[in-house]
């Protein structure tokens, strides 16, 4: 049997430029992963690349230059289909993140299948990307929002679910690991369900990208969706993925330019997939940093990235713990990337701003996520989230600081 | 005392701790003694929306001085609250209105006051100036 090398947080740690800076003098210890990862410098150098090298507008130009790009942003489409298991390059279609795929979802999947009083299926502990599009889409055709109850650990109400499958919703949308609570969705069995009740189903992997090996073709989902900027690469680029059967099915979501085939004055015909979901010029520097990003983790191994991120978590969650008067937001027994908590009685605007004045960066607040603040009854937590260059070294020191924090607060 | 005077003080007081978290501790020792928002105006009628942290802000007018009251649920906001009050409470309206509470910037804790913190303290201060023009307009009517 072939044995994998150690993982080694901190060699991955020197690929980062960011994560070796001092705030307020202190060495910054970055742990707000699941607002947005750092960038390793192969990313950073290949957007350096594309703007002193290769900069040009897209497909159909005769030019070099556009024919070099247009060859390079289509690698990029085929790199992103294979990372995510996908059958067919063009079944990937590059959006501006997860919020614009979801959105694109909404607009275009309810112009095919929703009607008046129809329904929309998503969980209760959606982040407001995959909630606000859907309860809108509803709201237009009088129709309604069903939302999947969690029990008290955070974790999904498998039988409700199914429950509400029973109404018929257009799409089932729900994430795979959640924002806020870190808990990992049994999205396998969920796909099930849902297609045994003929529904389709969208999967928001903006938490899951970074964390765990995604197969959509095993998976068997409709959709899925992410951001490049979760999993190392560039802002302002995102991805659906979508089955071809629904992408042709579906109607174009923006119109402009490169989406279109012939167009006259009284009307158009729109191009083949995937460009008919891509209206007006992409954003072909990220796309290209997405490749590298995505090229760059599989060099590292996902799955050996979630095993390695699976103990540390293990580790902060005892450690945390173990603090007197601590208590973790989410106690869901398949967890990844995200840790909430609050310290004793007090606000976690205050946990947060001592926090950052040693150096950690964390998030505060409802994490755009208020139901789910609802749900626990709290105003917010603090929330640390780990990537794979955090160390057990910053988890311990994160630990301490939360303990000095305690100790002044409570 | 003036504002301004006050304002000395309290940059003296903080001048002592070199360490950002004993500063804290002083800043949340600070917010003890907020004079606290009578419990009936503690309604959402006072409720000044920081989306992250919440403040309750109440002002009286009398004899011609504003005299304010407040709380919230955090305790580093309380202690600049408290900050904020021990300079502004007691004050004639145009004192309210003209002070520039650079102070904050000095003892380094002007970054609780960026619309980016949404802690609520941004609008605190222009509720208090607002309170302070309110009660000058009744008092040239």
């Amino acid at each position: 049997m072939e044995t994998l090398p150690a993982f080694r947080a901190e060699t991955i740690r020197n690929d980062f430029p960011a994560l070796h800076q001092k705030v307020y003098n202190k060495p910054l210890v970055y742990l707000d992963n699941a607002a947005t990862t750092q960038k390793p410098s192969v990313v950073i150098q290949r957007l350096s690349d594309y703007y002193a090298n290769e900069n040009c507008n897209i497909h159909r130009g005769v030019h070099y230059l556009s024919q070099q790009a247009t060859a390079a942003f289509e690698q990029a489409r085929a790199v992103t289909a294979r990372f995510i298991g996908a059958q067919k390059a063009h079944e990937v279609i590059f959006t501006k993140g997860t919020t614009e795929s979801i959105n694109l979802m909404a607009d275009s999947l309810g112009r095919l299948l929703m009607k008046n009083g129809g329904s929309v299926l998503i969980t209760g502990m959606e982040h407001h990307a995959n909630l606000i599009p859907w309860q809108q889409l509803c709201l237009q055709h009088q129709g309604k929002l069903l939302v999947t109850r969690l029990n008290e650990k955070g974790e999904i109400d498998l039988d409700h679910f199914a429950e509400l499958l029973k109404q018929g919703p257009v799409i089932a949308a729900f994430a795979h690991i959640s924002n806020a609570l870190g808990t990992i969705s049994p999205v396998a069995e969920m796909i099930r369900l849902a297609h045994d009740a003929g529904v389709p189903v969208l999967i928001d992997g903006a938490q899951s990208i970074a964390h765990c090996p995604v197969d959509v073709t095993e998976l068997d989902c409709d959709f899925f969706v992410f951001s490049g900027h979760k999993v190392y690469a560039p802002m302002g680029v995102g991805v659906l993925y979508g089955k071809e059967e629904w992408l042709l099915k579906m109607p174009p979501y923006q119109f402009g330019g490169e989406m279109v085939d012939q167009v006259s004055f009284e009307k158009t015909s729109f191009n083949d997939l995937p460009f008919k979901f891509e209206a007006g010029t992409p954003n072909v520097g990220a796309v290209l940093g997405l490749e590298t990003a995505l090229n760059y983790l599989n060099r590292i191994g996902v799955a050996a990235v979630g095993a390695y991120e699976h103990s540390l978590i293990e580790h902060a969650l005892a450690k945390l713990s173990a603090i007197d008067g601590l208590r973790v937001v989410g106690q869901a027994a398949q967890r990844a990337s995200v840790i909430s908590f609050l310290i004793g009685d007090s606000h976690p605007y205050d946990g947060g701003t001592l926090l950052d004045k040693m150096g950690f960066a964390v998030r505060t607040g409802h994490h755009c996520a208020q139901p789910v603040m609802d749900i626990f009854g709290v105003p917010g937590t603090i929330r640390a989230s780990i990537a794979m260059y955090n160390t057990f070294d910053e988890v311990d020191r994160l630990c301490e600081a939360v303990q000095r924090c305690a100790t002044m607060l409570t | 005392m003036t504002i301004e005077q006050t304002e000395q003080q309290i940059i003296e007081e903080f001048s002592i701790f070199e360490d950002w978290l004993d500063k804290y501790n002083y800043l949340i020792e600070c917010g003890k003694d907020v004079p606290l928002i009578d419990a009936r105006y503690k309604t959402n009628n006072y409720l000044i929306s920081g989306c992250q942290s919440r403040v309750w802000l109440h002002a009286d007018f009398i004899d011609g001085k504003v005299y304010f009251t407040a709380d919230s649920d955090a305790v580093i906001t309380k202690g600049i609250i408290y900050l904020l009050i021990r300079v502004l409470s007691g004050r004639r309206p145009d004192e309210i209105i003209g002070a520039s509470l650079a102070f904050l910037e000095v003892i380094g804790l002007k970054e609780h006051l960026s619309p980016t913190r949404s802690n609520g303290l941004l609008s605190m201060v222009k509720q208090m100036k607002l309170y302070a023009q309110v009660f000058k307009l009744k008092m040239s009517n």
